[in-house]
């Protein structure tokens, strides 16, 4: 967990973009959780409607979001990122699963 | 407890001020208690007193991860207010209003409570008419509040620039006279003496790694100073809900972000109120030392790292330099962040977890610090009955399943 620059000196999150590389956070707007499957609302329960459309996993450490580059190319993408230090581990797009070995084992971006 | 009087004060002056007490006892971790609160904040050590207070159960422990009043008690712009717009949140942030302002006297413990007006300002037509609805709905729950035109809101507060020629110009403000300040770590130390002297044992630097449950129950808790068993476990650890919940394997309709503040140099009195405004985003208030302190935004994306971004500041200094012209040349000494755990109605969950004998308190989002008298007095009763107050009943987990929400986006300070 080594950065270029100490921790008080990151200002902004910079965020690689797949299609248009490192840009300023400013230019993006966060999605929240990513992998969250639609459920469909006319077979389930409520319990199972109010976790899909509510419960988030909102874990200390590897987190699986999604961002847009709403102030650039305006496409979404999927971001593996620490909630501590904010270090970014992996960018891919969506619909793609977290690239092999970015994760620890036993981990899947979604634990809190 | 030592109670703290002018002639208690005569007499250790007579002695040098050598006779005073610490506040609370350094306790260690008993093997078991009748219940475990996870969180030492002034919402945990609260709910401690009041279970001792009122409801007779002194066999608590407080367990707080780091040490009283430096986590997000101490980090929060101090605010309280209880202009809420929906019966259910009315209730509950009068009830908290109404407990704080008896409070200094009830904890013997100079709470520098100030109750110096809050503004809430308009921006737009929509603001206007949110307002306006929104005094309308709290003087029907008996809490006061009174909408100002322009020219009231520049008599209540001179310094403010209320020129129609800005961006966002000032069409007017709610103001609740009875809404103010008080000294936040002030408020944890009071509950934390006074819990103690009920026999509550406040146990520093212990930090919860683990809630273990067996049969749909409770059981032991493994944390950094050993093993806790508890009959009951009551989390209250603002911005770490999830975390704690996930441990007992609870998933939360909550995500957490950092919330920034930060203190000017101190300069002589110049803002005898609070000013808060939800659509140029800023919040602000002067400090007994001369300090203005400012609020942020929350970052948009979810952190555990008590620091946000600085474009965030940038944009809250922009507006208070448009509301307050006057401030142009002030310093801003320090800024810090907080972790609030935010849910989609801004609004808190207090009650019973899918798990027998764990409760939560948390979700509390921006706007915590107010309910700290109001949220501990509730939270103590759903403990002691294993059943919810009815002041608590409405932000129960299950709103989530059964669709009642309590949206406070135009009452909550902060936009989500």
């Amino acid at each position: 967990m080594s950065t270029a620059l100490p921790a008080w000196h990151i200002k902004m999150l910079l965020i690689p973009c797949p299609w248009c590389g490192e840009r300023d956070e400013v230019e993006f707007r966060y999605g929240g959780e990513a992998h969250i499957s639609r459920a469909d609302a006319a077979t389930v329960d409520d319990a199972t409607w109010a976790d899909y459309l509510y419960m988030r996993n909102n874990p200390k450490g590897l987190f699986a979001e999604r961002w847009v580059h709403q102030l650039g190319c305006r496409r979404w993408f999927n971001v593996l990122r620490d909630t501590v230090s904010h270090r970014i581990i992996a960018v891919y797009k969506i619909g793609e699963p977290p690239p092999p070995g970015s994760l620890p084992a036993g981990s899947h971006g979604g634990d809190p | 407890m030592q109670r703290y009087s002018f002639a208690a004060l005569a007499r250790q002056a007579l002695k040098g001020h050598r006779g005073w007490r610490p506040l609370w006892r350094k306790a260690t971790p008993k093997p078991r208690y009748r219940v475990v609160i996870i969180g030492g904040g002034g919402h945990g050590l609260a709910t401690a007193y009041y279970l001792a207070k009122e409801h007779g159960i002194h066999d608590v422990a407080v367990l707080e991860k780091g040490a009283i009043g430096l986590g997000n008690t101490g980090r929060n712009t101090t605010i309280i207010r209880s202009n809420y717009l929906w019966d259910e949140s009315a209730r509950i942030y009068e009830h908290s209003l109404q407990l704080w302002e008896g409070l200094s006297v009830e904890l013997n413990f100079n709470l520098m409570l100030s109750q110096r007006g809050v503004l809430n300002l308009a921006h737009t037509l929509a603001d206007v008419r949110e307002a306006v609805r929104r005094v309308n709905a709290n003087r029907l729950n008996g809490i006061d509040g009174e909408w100002l035109e322009p020219d009231a809101v520049k008599r209540f507060c001179p310094i403010l620039n209320i020129d129609s020629g800005v961006r966002y110009p000032v069409l007017g403000a709610t103001l609740q006279r009875r809404g103010g300040v008080a000294r936040h770590d002030a408020v944890a130390w009071g509950y934390a003496r006074a819990a103690d002297a009920r026999g509550v044992d406040i146990i520093e630097n212990c930090e919860v790694t683990a809630i273990r449950t067996s049969g749909g129950r409770v059981g032991e808790i493994e944390t950094t100073r050993g093993t806790i068993f508890a009959d009951k476990v009551a989390i209250c650890a603002a911005g770490h809900s999830s975390v704690l919940a996930a441990m007992a394997g609870v998933r939360l309709p909550l995500q957490s972000h950092p919330l920034q503040a930060l203190v000017s140099e101190p300069v002589k009195p110049v803002l005898d109120c609070v000013v808060m405004s939800n659509t140029v985003h800023v919040y602000v208030s002067q400090s007994d030392k001369g300090e203005l302190v400012m609020g942020a935004g929350i970052d948009a994306f979810n952190s555990y790292a008590q620091r946000g971004s600085f474009h965030i500041i940038e944009a809250q200094i922009a507006a208070a330099l448009e509301l307050f012209p006057i401030f142009s040349r002030l310093k801003m000494l320090r800024s810090w962040g907080g972790i609030v755990d935010v849910a989609p109605d801004a609004s808190p969950i207090i009650g019973k977890l899918p798990v027998s004998g764990l409760y939560l308190n948390g979700g509390w989002g921006t706007g915590g610090f107010k309910a700290t008298p109001g949220a501990g007095h509730v939270f103590a009763h759903t403990i002691a009955n294993d059943a919810p107050h009815p002041l608590a009943a409405p932000f129960a987990l299950e709103r989530f399943t059964s669709g009642a929400l309590v949206d406070e986006h135009g009452a909550a300070g902060v936009a989500h």
